[in-house]
């Protein structure tokens, strides 16, 4: 061990008290930054894995029209200034296959789902809901949407083998009081068609459960009268996270509207963010005490070590090594404090992932989300030794500053 | 070895200020033993800080083996302290949350000349020679005053330094430690070619040095 490290290490443990309200401050810092970061980027990836499972990673919809406008800037010169006007959207996917064809360049593209939507009232013998119908292909929606574990009743099977079959969120079923077997009208704007209940799904997502009903493709077309085209195109990608990078490349490539689910969820994105940032913040008002302890440990112990500097200095000990001394003191804590305080977050995390705690709505849990990240380690450890450290490097200049033949007449201050 | 020329030093600020040095010259050579002695309050400790190089004076010269030191910066006079010179504090010996052993061993950690087995065996021999082979490993706290004292000899002695400085080495001992603490300085001297400077209020070791330079009222006389 180097002389300053052990020197650093009694002159702590000669003041274990002060030292130990810096260090516990520092253990429930880091532990507790550990824990709300846990939990609050656990609830967002849960929201994410939600939003990817139902609405999917991308959409491309509304073909677009650029209307480019150019100008002579005049005065003889041949400076041309064109710009973007403004773009014209013209509603839904009039190609889908050549959309997909295009899409399907795209080497993150896992799978496309050409989807129809309407609006339809559905109607049971009980009452009537307003609703949207979505016509789907089941094979090419599964692969780029989680509904096949979304179903809590009947099977997809079912779904696959009957042409009137359709899929119903859990709350429409409920309101209209159908089960799996039972069989309602959709009405389009006086089309009026049967259907039989195959499986009734559930996302957690309420807007979706109580509106969505899903029937196949060629059933919406007749449905809703659109022999050609589809509303959007659902896309899933193996990196989510490139999906605005993709996007704009394929709105530049496929001249349609691509909106990815960063854009889409921007709203409650944001929310989580606020929530994780301002979580942060709080937590942090720990470390901020741990490191306000630390100043004041090592401000008592440059005081009551003076003579013992003096006795340094006299031995050949320069400026430096007192300094470092002192910055080992808080370099103990903070290393003790950073890994007691990592355990804390590890047993902590895991206690919180345990506590019941149902919610429904905006997805559906029945505990805790917690994610495992190294980062939220990372970043914990760092607010602490950024604080502590900080805290720590006014009272080690203030003991390397000492001169000794000050101390040694008692006239040191 | 070690000079001084005309060394000024004034202590305390405005109407406390006092002229404790007036102008003192003092030269010490290898192998030899010289006492301060003089009244309480005459400036030994002043003075003997300034030869340390802890302090520095208001005027004059300190030289060591014939280099100015006492206009240098920090960092050379800090790096001279550990290589040259041994220091014997009058009051306040140990770092108290050390061994005697781990005090002794301070000033070789910090030279780094030798390993840390041989820092420990050269500790234990020193403190053996000052009797205290026995309580290598207990800490300041547990030791009474003289053994501290004798402690803080062994320390002054762990890098064999050309020029030791001793405030009353002998102050808190009774008379068979002080003749023991005193013939290891003289051992020294002759044997290994050091120049020892000690502080004692006690005649009997005052008139065993090779020099006694008195002193009164900030002038040696
Ligand atoms: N900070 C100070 N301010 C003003 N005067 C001081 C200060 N420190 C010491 N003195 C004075 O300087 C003089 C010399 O002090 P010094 O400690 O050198 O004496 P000394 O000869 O070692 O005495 P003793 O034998 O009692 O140890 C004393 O008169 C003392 O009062
Ligand atoms: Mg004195």
């Amino acid at each position: 061990m180097s002389p300053n490290l052990l020197i650093a290490y009694r002159f702590l443990t000669a003041k274990k008290r002060a030292m130990l309200m810096s260090l516990s401050c520092t253990v429930l810092g880091v532990g507790l930054f550990i824990v709300t970061q846990a939990t609050t980027s656990g609830f967002e990836e849960f929201f994410i894995k939600t939003i990817l499972g139902t609405d999917g990673a991308m959409r491309v919809e509304d073909k677009m029209q650029d209307t480019i406008r150019s100008m002579n800037a005049g005065g003889g010169s041949d400076f041309i200034i064109s710009h973007r006007e403004g773009v014209k959207y013209i509603e839904g996917v009039e190609e889908p296959k050549l959309v997909i064809g295009g899409l399907n360049q795209f080497a993150n593209v896992s799978g496309t789902s050409a989807v129809l939507r309407g609006n339809v009232v559905v109607r049971s013998s009980f009452k009537n809901e307003t609703a949207q119908v979505f016509g789907i292909s089941l094979e090419e929606h599964l692969k780029v949407s989680d509904l096949q574990h979304q179903i809590v009743q009947g099977d997809l099977a079912t779904f696959r083998e009957s042409p009137a079959g359709a899929l119903m969120g859990k709350v429409l079923a409920e309101r209209l009081e159908l089960d799996v077997g039972s069989s309602f009208l959709l009405d389009a704007q006086g089309q009026l068609r049967r259907y039989r209940v195959s499986a009734i799904y559930e996302t957690g997502v309420s807007d979706i459960d109580k509106t969505r009903v899903y029937v196949h493709l060629g059933e919406a077309r007749s449905l809703l009268k659109r022999p050609t085209g589809v509303t959007f195109i659902q896309i899933n990608l193996f990196d989510k996270d490139r999906a605005p990078q993709d996007a704009y490349q394929m709105q530049e490539v496929l001249k349609h509207s691509a909106r990815p689910w960063q854009d889409r969820e921007k709203a409650w994105l944001s929310a989580f963010r606020a929530l994780s940032v301002s979580s942060a913040i709080t937590v942090s008002v720990f470390t901020l005490i741990a490191g306000l302890a630390m100043f004041n440990t090592l401000a008592m112990i440059v005081l009551e070590k003076t003579k013992d500097i003096a006795i340094l200095r006299s031995m050949g000990y320069e400026r430096r090594d007192i300094t470092q001394i002192f910055l080992w003191q808080a370099g103990i804590v903070l290393t003790i404090g950073a890994v007691v305080g990592a355990l804390v977050g590890i047993i902590g995390t895991f206690a919180v992932s345990k506590i019941p705690l149902p919610i429904n709505g905006i997805f559906k849990t029945e505990t805790f989300q917690v994610s495992w990240s190294g980062w939220h380690y990372f970043e914990a450890i760092l607010t602490a030794a950024i604080l502590v450290m900080a805290a720590s490097i006014i009272p080690a200049r203030r003991a390397a500053r000492l001169e000794p033949g000050d101390i040694v007449r008692g006239t040191a201050q | 070895m070690l000079r001084c020329t005309d060394l000024q030093r004034y202590l305390g600020q405005g109407e406390g200020r006092v002229h404790v040095l007036k102008g003192v010259s003092f030269e010490a050579l290898r192998g030899q033993i010289y006492a301060i002695v003089g009244p309480s309050g005459c400036g030994k400790s002043t003075l003997l800080y300034l030869l340390g190089l802890l302090d520095q004076p208001d005027g004059g010269q300190i030289a060591i083996n014939g280099q100015t030191m006492s206009n240098n910066d920090d960092a050379a006079r800090t790096a001279a302290r550990g290589a040259h010179i041994g220091f014997v504090f009058q009051f306040h010996f140990l770092m108290l949350e050390f061994t005697a052993l781990e005090n002794v061993m301070m000033p070789m950690r910090k030279l780094g000349r030798l390993t840390p087995p041989q820092m420990a065996e050269r500790a234990h021999e020193l403190l053996a020679s000052v009797g205290l082979a026995d309580k290598t490993h207990r800490l300041g706290t547990q030791l009474s005053g003289g053994e501290q004292q004798r402690v803080a000899v062994a320390r002054a002695l762990a890098n064999s330094p050309s020029i030791i400085l001793a405030d009353e080495p002998t102050g808190n001992l009774d008379v068979k430690n002080s003749a023991m603490v005193f013939d290891l300085l003289t051992r020294l001297a002759k044997d290994h070619g050091q120049a020892v400077i000690l502080v004692t209020h006690n005649p009997d070791i005052a008139n065993r040095c090779d020099f006694v330079r008195p002193m009164r009222d900030g002038v040696f006389i």
